[in-house]
């Protein structure tokens, strides 16, 4: 048996992130206009295909907020965490736009500058607008883009459209008050802190509202939306009907990252996040109506490089304060890879249009009740597996099924946290991996040790280090077939059969 | 009359643009008020805007040492929860 590849195989992905078909439905781009695409094809957040090639920073300059969410802690200084909301060092608009002159010209892929906090970046508007302003004009090259939680949103709309913002996103984790006086304890608005349900609904009437007034500027948005397993999860599929309805173009549901060490409500109180079938089967659920994004590393709000990635600490105050920078010079070599991206993108795009002509290879008559495997991948680029499964800090997850392979999701095996002294739960990173792993049932790495080999067989994973060097897609296709030879996908696997 | 920025302030930048009488200023290790400016938004606002939006349970304080937003006000967190915490990090400090 052949299966097809749902999406095309890519050399030599140049990035951060390896997986040739890394993110969203097969069809994210495929499927948008073309003015739409434009905008998106050098953005790593808004484009899957853009995400292997062009980086993005943040910048620091938002520290202040009007909201609190039971998942967000404001003591937003830590140098280890990495997820959204924490930050090592706030800048002054001046020092941010210095540090992104000096990325630019040093990762000529940079292609965006986003301010995402630590805070809400529309409650600090004179921050936020002044990094804007001057950027624009110093940097003009650059795409800048913000992120808000919508409460101030109406009221800066033109502002972001005077200063040739073209991507926002919104987080929006629901469009009823009942759900949402679960997640936002209280809001700050016309001079009063407001709690409960009203607190919920004005959120929500400003957020629906500046979506609207974003979309008839012109503005694109993508939504992002916090999984909260029995609060908010069996009401997304809603919330992205919605914002489809009113013009968003991408929806980016995320699962909740809750720790007791990060001091949240949500961490404090034994709120759980979403498992990773969980999200990928509702992302699987939302996407019949709407693009939905799967390759967000839910970066910290002063995050540098590639997506999965970040050289935040090779742009330091300290050290930016000593680089030399032409910015005309830079400008000249950042244009060229550009186009030369943007032109191999384009013949990707090209190429994967033609192949999804030709006629399926499965035939799938003959393979009815063949039920799908995950199975995860070690790799460090080029759309390969050739990494080491100790060496592995994410796998790429992918499932096979008659129909063929398709990228799910990334699975982080550090979890978040590297400072293991002052947040460390004292389970063994091989015990964390493995749990990262859960649902999987083949990993496939170059190399694997012998102590993980049992440790994985034993937790119902197979390792598998037979396709070492070979195209990731290639070699789940070829297990997939020897585990339809040996009878194994016509019944479920033991451990799952366990916890059914 | 006058409000207090004690030490555990964030610095978040969320008060100093909101007071009227802008006695809110940017300070090494936190924000400080200052006494002679502060009137508590008497005759500005009907709540002190510095206590209203600040984040950070026990951040501000009144001429009495008390607390505007006291422990559990802000985030809904039980008691026990939050003392826990805060011996959980006074043991990882030491």
């Amino acid at each position: 048996m052949e299966l097809p590849v749902l999406s095309p195989a890519e050399p030599a992905a140049k990035s951060g992130c390896s997986s040739s078909s890394c993110g969203s439905s097969n069809d994210q781009m495929t499927g948008l206009p073309a003015h739409i695409l434009a905008k998106v094809q050098d953005h790593p957040c808004y484009s899957e295909d853009a995400h292997h090639y062009f980086a993005r920073m943040h910048v620091a300059v938002a520290p202040a907020c009007n909201i609190q969410c039971h998942y967000c802690n404001r003591k937003y200084d830590c140098a280890n965490e990495s997820r959204p909301g924490v930050v090592s060092e706030l800048l002054t608009p001046v020092q941010a736009v210095k540090k992104t002159i000096a990325v630019a010209a040093n990762i000529p892929q940079m292609s965006v500058l986003g301010i995402a906090g630590p805070g809400d970046p529309l409650a600090n508007p004179e921050r936020t607008f002044e990094t804007f302003r001057m950027l624009s004009e110093q940097a003009p090259d650059i795409k800048l883009c913000v992120s808000t939680n919508g409460l101030s949103l109406p009221d800066c709309v033109d502002e972001l459209a005077k200063h040739n913002i073209d991507h926002v996103t919104i987080t929006i984790n629901c469009v009823d008050p009942e759900v949402g006086e679960k997640i936002y304890p209280w809001i700050f608005w016309q001079n009063r802190r407001i709690k409960g349900r009203e607190a919920a609904e004005i959120l929500i009437e400003r957020q629906q509202l500046g979506l609207s007034m974003l979309i008839e500027r012109g503005i694109l948005v993508k939504v992002n939306s916090v999984m909260i397993p029995g609060v908010n999860d069996q009401h997304l599929a809603e919330v992205s009907r919605v914002v489809k309805s009113k013009g968003a173009f991408l929806h980016n549901v995320m699962p909740l990252i809750s720790e007791p060490e990060h001091g949240t409500f949500y961490g404090l109180t034994g709120q759980r996040g979403p498992t990773q079938d969980e999200l990928n089967d509702l992302q699987d659920a939302c996407s019949g109506d709407m693009n939905m994004m799967r390759h967000c590393r839910q970066c910290r709000a002063d995050a540098v490089g590639l997506l999965g990635e970040d050289r935040g600490e090779e742009f330091t105050l300290d050290k930016i304060e000593n680089m030399e920078i032409d910015y005309a010079a830079a400008m000249v070599v950042r244009a060229e890879l550009r186009a030369d991206v943007i032109a191999e993108l384009e013949s990707k795009r090209a190429a994967k249009a033609a192949k999804q002509n030709v006629v399926s290879l499965v035939s799938l008559s003959s393979a009815p009740a063949l039920r799908p495997v995950k199975m995860a991948v070690a790799t460090a680029g080029g759309g390969v597996i050739n990494q080491h499964f100790g060496h592995a800090k994410e796998f790429l997850v992918y499932e096979a099924s008659a129909q063929g392979v398709r990228f799910l999701s990334h699975r982080k095996a550090d979890q978040y946290c590297a400072g293991d002294t002052s947040c460390g739960d004292g389970e063994s990173v091989l015990g964390m991996t493995i749990k990262a792993l859960e649902g999987c049932e083949v990993v496939l790495c170059s190399k694997i040790g012998f102590e993980p080999w049992g440790m994985l067989e034993t937790a119902g994973i197979q390792p598998n280090g037979e396709h070492a060097m070979e195209p990731i897609e290639d070699a789940i296709a070829a297990v997939y077939a020897e585990m339809q030879a040996a009878g194994k996908l016509l019944v479920q696997p033991a451990h799952q059969l366990k916890s059914a | 009359m006058a409000l207090i920025i004690n030490e555990l302030c964030v610095n978040c930048f969320a008060c100093e643009p909101l007071c009227p009488n802008k006695a809110i200023y940017e300070a090494k290790p936190h924000f400080l008020i200052n006494p002679d400016l502060c009137t508590e938004c008497l005759g500005d606002h009907d709540a002190p805007q510095c206590a209203e939006i600040c984040p950070i349970e026990c951040a501000i304080e009144d001429e009495f040492g008390d607390p505007l937003n006291p422990p559990g006000s802000l985030t809904g967190i039980p008691l026990q929860m939050l003392q826990a915490e805060v011996e959980a990090s006074v043991r990882a400090r030491t």
